[in-house]
């Protein structure tokens, strides 16, 4: 709400990998400075208006260094939102990009809402109407999403998660609750040794939730890029020099890959999922149909392709098929094995064959052109001309945010009992824990905790 | 045949725990009050159990105290036990509760009414409200005297509709042989208002010369004198204590065998009871692996025989009343003097009132107390008070009075009951305080008796006493960031005997408070000077430094949702044309209609999305009255924070 302060990935990344976690609210200079180390020693919240700061970004619980950072800091009422903001210029990709908003959030930032940081603009009177109507629009479209995503993650792994851990605390908060409110009942209480163990274990698992979700994200929301082409143009070849490791099986015989191949690399800081696919052909083997009907799939889901195609045999029959396949997709051009006929198939009669965005030109056993598709996957991305659905991509980082919001609590929690501070306060961490899970599953704090004190424990006079 | 009785500012129809506190604080805001009860002799009844407080509820008398209502002052003079709970666990939540003499907790109040100049307390059942163009104009008794005001409180509790049911007995009736209110009950209900049907019970009471204490268990008073009110009357008091016994199986057999004949199980009884207060049977049936439960035996006063039987509220008819009684250790030769018995009774969904209390209907009818759906003595206290302070407001023309979720429990219980309404009757609990910390028994007056004192509901004399405490906490506070604790052998031998690690270094006071083994007192054995202090100043200031960092906590999350509970909502926002709004929200913003943005978002089915859509609602609103102007920007922001990250 108005009054906290939020942070958001300021999309889209700028050229060069460069990319802008925005604060906005009161506490954004005070989140910035836990996480910066300036260059020069300074303070910032000392420092001046309208001006770039160099430093870095340690990470205050190890003190690693997540990236070299500019800092931008506006204070109010002269800036966007009208309220203290910080901007980090950070230009590690996207990867250090994302680590960053999580620290500002595990320091006390909230992610921000949808068009949240337009709708203070607005609120704090520095929009005019017809923007507001601009906000209202988008918090409409995100409220129908809302839904539709909340209802597909109901049935999701990572909800029935959190919702047993919900279910614990509540168990354990109810019983601390009924020992307050109902002081002269008999009620099993359990030892602070057992509360204190159930909360370590419930902050662990969380811990590993969100290690898991960590590779989760990146599995989900990298971008899917597909190999595709007609068999032994080296396209499992490409793969394993993107890789740099030899993952794929590479073999002088066509048909080598028969299913796909899916592997995350990082390409100048975007994480790329990148799936090499059967080598598209008529064929009679029955495996290898199967590979092929899969890699039609792979294509279908694809956000980008790579057309792979021989300089040595030329443009054939089987590759104008793979042309067809790929029709209404994003493709980039490779056109391979260009030491075995260097003077064949130039660019531009390429593009004209593929509809290609862009392309290359490699001899991927010799490490020749390697560096220049790696540029043409970047620039693609970063010019926004290949992109995915954010919906996704947002709930994921909230249910993060959640979480990483629901362990602090948790051992915030197991902290009192350590200390032996009264069972109350242990009881005001675990209420912020369980409102952070909520976060995610949707709860109803107070009621769920009475429904489950009624329901467990033999109460009344 | 109806005359004309007489003209007031503020009429209270019942005398109940609600209706003495209303009208006490309406006489004292300098109304003209008149209070109206069924019965002279049963001002301030307490038909259930003889206790007052305990956690939550103990919470609410000391705010209503804060606030100067009467219900700590007149449960320190009918006292015959004290007891400080939850002491073993923290500031927050430890809570005084009293046993009470009921009739010396009624003929007090009693006194306390008639005493209160401005208001007249008078005997008359009301048959019905008098309303004209929109508006109550007053009430009109039984006996055909009309009495006339423009604010009129009702305050009946249980008495709309009720029926007494004792077994496969039932009959229209009200607690102690009183009668039910049918014909208010019927005006009521012409008004229009959505009622509910509630039920709760109670025990048998027994007679003490056929209980064997010797079986029993003696449940004392604390030998510390404790008082509710921040400025008692009482110095000392003589304490009677309550006695432990334990249901046996033959118990629970007896009543698995009778559970036929018992109005809950039969369906003779339909209105929704609560589920913190279960009948024996329920119990018995609920917890079957329970092989006992706990059954207190507590006195009803000093000047009587007549014992209450804590844990065994029951409908189940005489008979097996008694033959359950008879299977308890002590209890074997036990006498009933009267019975325990369910009653039913009408109530009205309090989302149709204001957070003052008001209803949105009918401009100058309150509502508080029991009618509201709510159950106990300290929750209809609350009510009362809230009510009338509010009624005399709107008399006098002054603002609204609310209290806030984080300025007292009576904040949290009527921002629940106009907001989400109660699915049983409503009863407080701590949980339900999600700022519990800062609500502390201790700090009571300083969060409210500032605004008491603006209103004229406390006098110059108890407003010095508080704000002498006040300083004295703000000082000793400061005392202890200050001083310095030198190390010292003595110093290292009292911590030490103490349990606690000796000083490398001088430290502050302070610091060494928040050590969980030092307590405030230990202090006080280190070498050098300190003050003596009374000991609810001593109490305060150890809560407030020892927990400091949590306070500060709460009061962060406080001051962040305050924006949201500073916005008002107008009155004439007409939902449904807000763009933006689901149709839920805006289905139950046009029911409830929220005075604030804040009360808003805790109404169900309004989600943070809607919250955002009233925002800005209400400040396209503003700019349109304000015709534009003052729409331009000051500054330009730097080139790159355009793009906003939506
Ligand atoms: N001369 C030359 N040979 C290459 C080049 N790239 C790949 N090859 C060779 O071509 C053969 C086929 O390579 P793969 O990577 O297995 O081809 P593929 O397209 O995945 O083939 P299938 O999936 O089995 O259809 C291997 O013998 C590679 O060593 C290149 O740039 N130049
Ligand atoms: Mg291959």
């Amino acid at each position: 709400m108005l009054g906290d302060t939020i942070a958001a990935l300021a999309t889209p990344l700028g050229e060069g990998g460069v990319g802008i976690v925005r604060l906005s609210g009161p506490a954004a200079l005070e989140v910035a400075a836990g996480l910066f180390k300036a260059k020069h020693a300074q303070d910032l919240r000392a420092g001046r208006n309208y001006h770039l700061v160099y430093g870095h970004i340690v990470d205050p619980e190890t003190g690693d260094t997540v990236d070299e950072v500019l800092l931008a800091v506006m204070r109010a009422p002269h800036s966007y939102t009208r309220e203290d903001v910080v901007e980090v210029h950070a230009h590690g990709g996207i990867v250090p990009l994302r680590r960053i908003l999580e620290l500002c959030i595990a320091g006390g930032a909230r992610l921000a809402e949808a068009g949240e940081f337009t709708k203070r603009a607005f609120l704090n009177g520095r929009l005019d109407l017809a923007q507001a109507e601009a906000v209202l629009d988008v918090i409409r479209s995100k409220t129908g999403d809302g839904l539709r995503l909340a209802v597909d993650q109901l049935g999701g792994r990572l909800s029935r998660k959190i919702a047993s851990f919900r279910e614990d605390l509540v168990q354990m908060l109810a019983e601390i609750e009924a020992s307050i409110d109902f002081p002269e009942e008999e009620i099993p209480e359990s030892t602070m040794l057992e509360i204190n163990g159930r909360l370590r274990r419930l902050a662990e698992a969380s811990g590993e939730l969100l290690a898991g979700a960590e590779a989760g994200r990146i599995y989900r929301e990298g971008l899917a890029t597909v190999i595709v082409g007609k068999p032994n143009v080296g396209k499992s070849s490409l793969l394993n020099a993107l890789l740099r490791e030899n993952r794929a099986i590479v073999t002088e015989i066509p048909g080598t890959t028969r299913d796909v191949i899916e592997e995350i690399v990082n390409i100048r800081g975007i994480p790329i999922r990148l799936l090499d696919t059967a080598g598209l052909r008529e064929t009679e083997d029955i495996i290898e149909q199967i590979g092929v009907e899969r890699s039609r799939q792979a294509v279908a889901l694809a956000d980008l392709v790579i057309l792979v195609l021989d300089a040595d045999t030329g443009i054939e029959d089987e590759d104008r098929r793979v042309v067809e396949l790929v029709a209404g997709k994003q493709v980039l051009a490779v056109v391979n094995k260009t030491d075995l006929a260097p003077e064949d198939l130039d660019k531009a009669q390429v593009k004209e064959f593929t509809g290609a965005e862009a392309v290359v030109r490699t001899a991927v056993t010799d490490n020749q052109g390697l560096e220049a598709l790696e540029s043409a996957i970047a620039d693609l991305v970063l010019g926004g001309r290949v992109s995915r659905g954010d919906t996704l991509l947002i709930t994921n980082e909230r249910h993060k945010a959640a979480l990483i919001k629901a362990r602090k609590h948790l051992l915030e929690a197991s902290d009192t009992l350590r200390q032996e501070l009264p069972l109350e306060m242990t009881a005001i961490d675990i209420r912020s824990a369980l409102e952070a899970f909520g976060e995610i599953t949707g709860s109803t704090v107070t009621e769920d905790i009475l429904d489950r004190i009624f329901a467990d424990f033999c109460i009344g006079k | 045949m109806e005359y004309s009785a007489g003209t007031y500012d503020v009429i209270v129809i019942g005398a109940g725990h609600a209706g003495c506190e209303a009208a006490l604080a309406a006489a004292r805001m300098g109304c003209r009050t008149l209070l109206l009860t069924l019965s002279i002799d049963y001002v301030a009844l307490m038909p259930c159990n003889p206790a007052v407080g305990g956690p939550a509820k103990g919470h609410l008398v000391r705010e209503v105290d804060a606030l100067g209502g009467e219900m700590g002052r007149n449960t320190d003079r009918a006292a015959i036990q004290m007891r400080m709970l939850n002491t073993a666990k923290g500031p927050a939540v430890r809570a005084l509760r009293a046993q009470t003499d009921k009739v010396v907790y009624q003929t007090s109040m009693r006194r306390v009414l008639e005493l209160q100049p401005l208001l007249d307390l008078k005997q008359a059942m009301v048959e019905r409200l008098v309303i004209n163009g929109g508006h109550i104009e007053g009430v009109v008794t039984r006996t055909g005297a009309r009495f006339t005001a423009p604010n009129v409180i009702v305050t009946t509790g249980t008495y709309l509709k009720s029926r007494i049911i004792v077994g496969d007995v039932n009959y229209e009736g009200a607690p102690h042989g009183q009668f039910p209110s049918v014909g208010l009950a019927e005006s009521i209900r012409e008004l229009g208002f959505t009622m509910g049907r509630f039920k709760t019970g109670t025990p048998p009471r027994v007679d003490a010369r056929t209980v064997d204490f010797d079986r029993m268990t003696a449940q004392p008073g604390d030998e510390v004198h404790w008082n509710f009110s921040f400025v008692s009357p009482v110095q000392a008091r003589e304490q009677v204590p309550c006695w432990l016994t334990y249901t046996t199986p033959v118990t629970h057999a007896i009543i698995q065998e009778n559970l036929h004949r018992s109005p809950l199980y039969s369906g003779v009884i339909q209105g929704t009871g609560p589920r913190y207060c279960p009948s024996i049977e329920d119990k018995v049936v609920r917890f079957a692996d329970r092989d006992r439960h706990q059954v207190f035996v507590e006195p009803e006063g000093r000047e009587t025989n007549e014992m209450y039987v804590q844990g065994m509220s029951t409908s189940l008819p005489e008979d097996v009343q008694l033959a359950i009684l008879r299977s308890i250790p002590g209890l074997e030769k036990v006498e009933i003097v009267r019975s325990g018995y369910a009653i039913e009774y009408d109530y009205v969904v309090p989302t149709q009132l204001r957070p003052t209390l008001e209803t949105r209907a009918l401009p100058g009818l309150f509502l508080a107390g029991q009618i509201n759906g709510t159950s106990g003595y300290e929750e209809a206290a609350a009510q009362g008070l809230v009510a009338g302070v509010n009624a005399a407001c709107r008399s006098r023309g002054l603002d609204q009075f609310l209290v806030s979720r984080a300025e007292g429990y009576i904040g949290v219980l009527i921002d629940d009951l106009v907001t989400k309404g109660t699915p049983e009757p409503y009863r407080m609990f701590t949980s339900r305080a999600e700022y519990r910390l800062l609500l502390r028994m201790d700090n009571a007056d300083r969060r409210l008796t500032e605004r008491a004192y603006r209103l004229g509901l406390v006098d110059d004399k108890r407003y010095r006493h508080f704000e002498n405490k006040r300083e004295m906490i703000t000082g000793e506070r400061e005392r202890l960031e200050k001083t310095l604790v030198p190390v010292h052998e003595d110093v290292q031998r009292i911590l030490t005997e103490h349990g606690s690690a000796q000083l490398q270094r001088p430290v502050h006071l302070a610091e060494l408070l928040r050590r969980p083994e030092i307590r405030y007192d230990h202090l006080l054995l280190l070498p050098g000077e300190h003050p003596s202090l009374p000991e609810e100043v001593r109490s305060e200031v150890e809560s407030e430094v020892k927990y400091e960092g949590y306070i500060k906590k709460q009061t962060a999350q406080v001051s962040r949702l305050s924006k949201l509970e500073a916005r008002r909502l107008p009155e004439d926002i007409v939902y449904r044309e807000v763009r933006g709004l689901s149709n839920e929200a805006a289905q139950k913003l046009e029911a409830i209609r929220p005075l604030s943005v804040g009360q808003a978002s805790r109404i169900s089915g309004v989600s943070p999305a809607d919250i955002t859509v009233l925002l800005i609602y209400l400040e396209q609103r503003n700019r349109k009255q304000e015709d534009h102007a003052g729409a331009e920007l000051e500054g330009n922001p730097p080139a790159g924070s355009r793009a906003a990250g939506s």
